[in-house]
């Protein structure tokens, strides 16, 4: 596809082309010398006194091999865009053949697609088949941040447990993926002095009963009271609706570590998820969606076997 | 008389350099000039806006430390890769790049759109030891990057970048030392990461940007017409 600012271009190209063909055509032809019995000319150069090379006609097969090249070039050039703004006979362009590629697919993935899109997002993330297709594309897209086996990281929320920061519900985990999520906790360093923040992390690590000092965790309720209820809740419990952790359990994002969590209420954390909604499209993150689900599932049902 | 012309370029070597050179420039004048006088490759896609600073040094910071070699920023139209990694990449992407960074490799994934693909927080773990988050990444872990960056030939760069037709006002140079006032190498990397290929996200504008090509084509479709007329004369 060529859209040149002016017609001059598209004839400049034309032009080149063609006289670079005929050059070529030309070229042959002067070459091109019959071959007679008897004795062959010998050329002008002579090397180290009487040394001087014999003027045989170039190989026959080697020559056909120049107008091959050529008669390919005009064939070429007569069914392919590049002649100046021709298109070619075959209206072959790169797009097309993508859009050709795509309408393909679409063809033969698109009916598969369309049945889990119907599908409940819990009988979804039952299906076999809607699961094996959900981890392929968990692996290309998702892996990066959350890990291969979902698990995640230090910062990015493990998928396979039954704990959730927007809450689990198979909409809800949908609406993630489609949207994204922009987690924000404010710092409370200023606010607190080192000391504050040092009783409210020994506070916070009461809640879930992890080793703690009791003098700084009685301190440091009294400032969680008056700065973190807002989010976390009275009792730390969480506020899914803001993303807001529950406090109280074992899960932690970013390490249960004092020195993290005093980390934390000093600088406060940014987090974010991606939206997928324009890059994956409603039907794959559907997938997603039921084989994330899926997963916190297989979880859940071993532990409750082993009560 | 063939014979006299091979002898006459075969024995002035001045004439056989300029003829060589002739010759063999007739490709690029053919494949590459014509290319600056393409609307598709000298109009930037809506919504594409010069480098701000930070982003300008981070840039810079990507070429220094060759991640060319291993990442390209080209999205080829094809299935496999538009599926991967966005939609394929248009000329008009790349106007205000002095130079382009498509590379030629990919060690690692194309980068063309990874603007937005990840956190800002994943690209800082990430870059500073990807094995952090990825375990099975072979790529080199970055860990000086957390160290201020550079800006005191900012100013200069953006003037060279305008002489070369990057539209940055008075005003946006003179500020431009300002924005990278606290700015870690890390924060600038980041931020080029994050801008790349967002001017053309997929969805509505790839769309708008798919049906404006062939419109594009149309308009100097009528130029042939007068150029091929000479020859049926």
């Amino acid at each position: 596809m060529a859209d040149f600012v002016s017609g001059f271009w598209n004839a400049y190209v034309m032009v080149l082309v063609f006289l670079s063909i005929g050059f070529c055509v030309f070229v042959l032809v002067s070459n091109t010398t019959k071959r007679t019995s008897g004795p062959v000319g010998l050329h002008d150069h002579v090397w180290d006194e009487t040394l001087q090379e014999y003027n045989n006609p170039l190989p026959r097969w080697w020559m056909y091999m120049f107008w091959i090249t050529i008669i390919f070039a005009i064939a070429y050039l007569s069914m392919y865009p590049g002649f100046g703004n021709n298109q070619g006979k075959l209206g072959w362009s790169a797009v097309g053949q993508w859009e050709a590629e795509q309408k393909a697919a679409a063809e033969k993935y698109g009916p598969i697609f369309a049945k889990f899109r119907t599908m409940d997002l819990n009988a979804v993330a039952g299906d076999k088949e809607a699961n094996a297709m959900g981890q392929r594309l968990f692996v290309t897209y998702c892996a990066q941040c959350h890990g291969a086996d979902a698990k995640g990281a230090k910062g990015f929320p493990n998928l396979t447990d039954a704990d959730w920061l927007y809450g689990g519900e198979p909409e809800t985990i949908k609406t993630t993926l489609l949207g994204g999520r922009q987690g924000m906790m404010p710092p409370f360093g200023p606010a607190l002095g080192a000391d504050g923040v040092k009783d409210v992390a020994n506070f916070v690590r009461s809640l879930s009963g992890l080793a703690h000092d009791s003098l700084r965790a009685q301190r440091g309720k009294e400032l969680f009271t008056q700065n973190c209820v807002a989010c976390h809740g009275p009792e730390g419990k969480g506020t899914p609706a803001l993303g807001a952790p529950n406090l109280t359990d074992k899960t932690w994002l970013y390490s249960s570590a004092e020195a993290t969590i005093i980390e934390t209420v000093t600088n406060g954390r940014t987090n974010k998820m991606p939206a997928f909604q324009e890059f994956l499209g409603e039907d794959k993150v559907h997938l997603l969606a039921g084989y994330v689900l899926s997963l916190s599932k297989n979880v859940a049902a071993p532990a409750e076997e082993k009560k | 008389m063939a014979q006299s012309n091979h002898d006459f370029i075969e024995r002035k070597v001045g004439w056989l350099i300029v003829l060589t050179l002739l010759t063999v420039s007739i490709g690029g004048l053919v494949e590459i000039v014509p290319l600056f006088h393409m609307k598709s490759t000298t109009t930037p896609v809506e919504g594409l806006k010069p480098y701000d600073p930070v982003r300008l040094v981070g840039r810079d910071v990507y070429i220094r430390e060759g991640c060319y070699n291993c990442h390209s920023q080209m999205i080829r139209p094809f299935r496999a890769e538009t599926e991967r990694y966005g939609h394929y990449s248009v000329a008009g992407e790349y106007v205000y790049d002095h130079p382009f960074q498509w590379g030629s490799k990919r060690t690692g994934p194309d980068l063309a759109r990874v603007g937005g693909r990840y956190s800002d927080q994943w690209h800082r773990i990430h870059l500073l030891n990807p094995r952090d988050v990825v375990p099975e990444s072979n790529m080199p872990a970055f860990a000086w990057l957390d160290r201020p960056a550079k800006a005191d030939d900012i100013e200069a760069k953006m003037i060279a970048l305008r002489r070369v037709g990057v539209p940055y006002s008075d005003d946006e140079i003179k500020g431009a030392r300002k924005e990278l006032e606290g700015k870690t190498e890390l924060d600038a990397l980041i931020a080029y990461l994050q801008g790349m290929g967002t001017a053309l996200n997929a969805g509505k504008t790839a769309v708008a940007a798919v049906a404006q090509a062939p419109a594009a084509s149309e308009a100097p479709a009528e130029a042939p017409a007068p150029a091929a007329a000479p020859e049926k004369q």
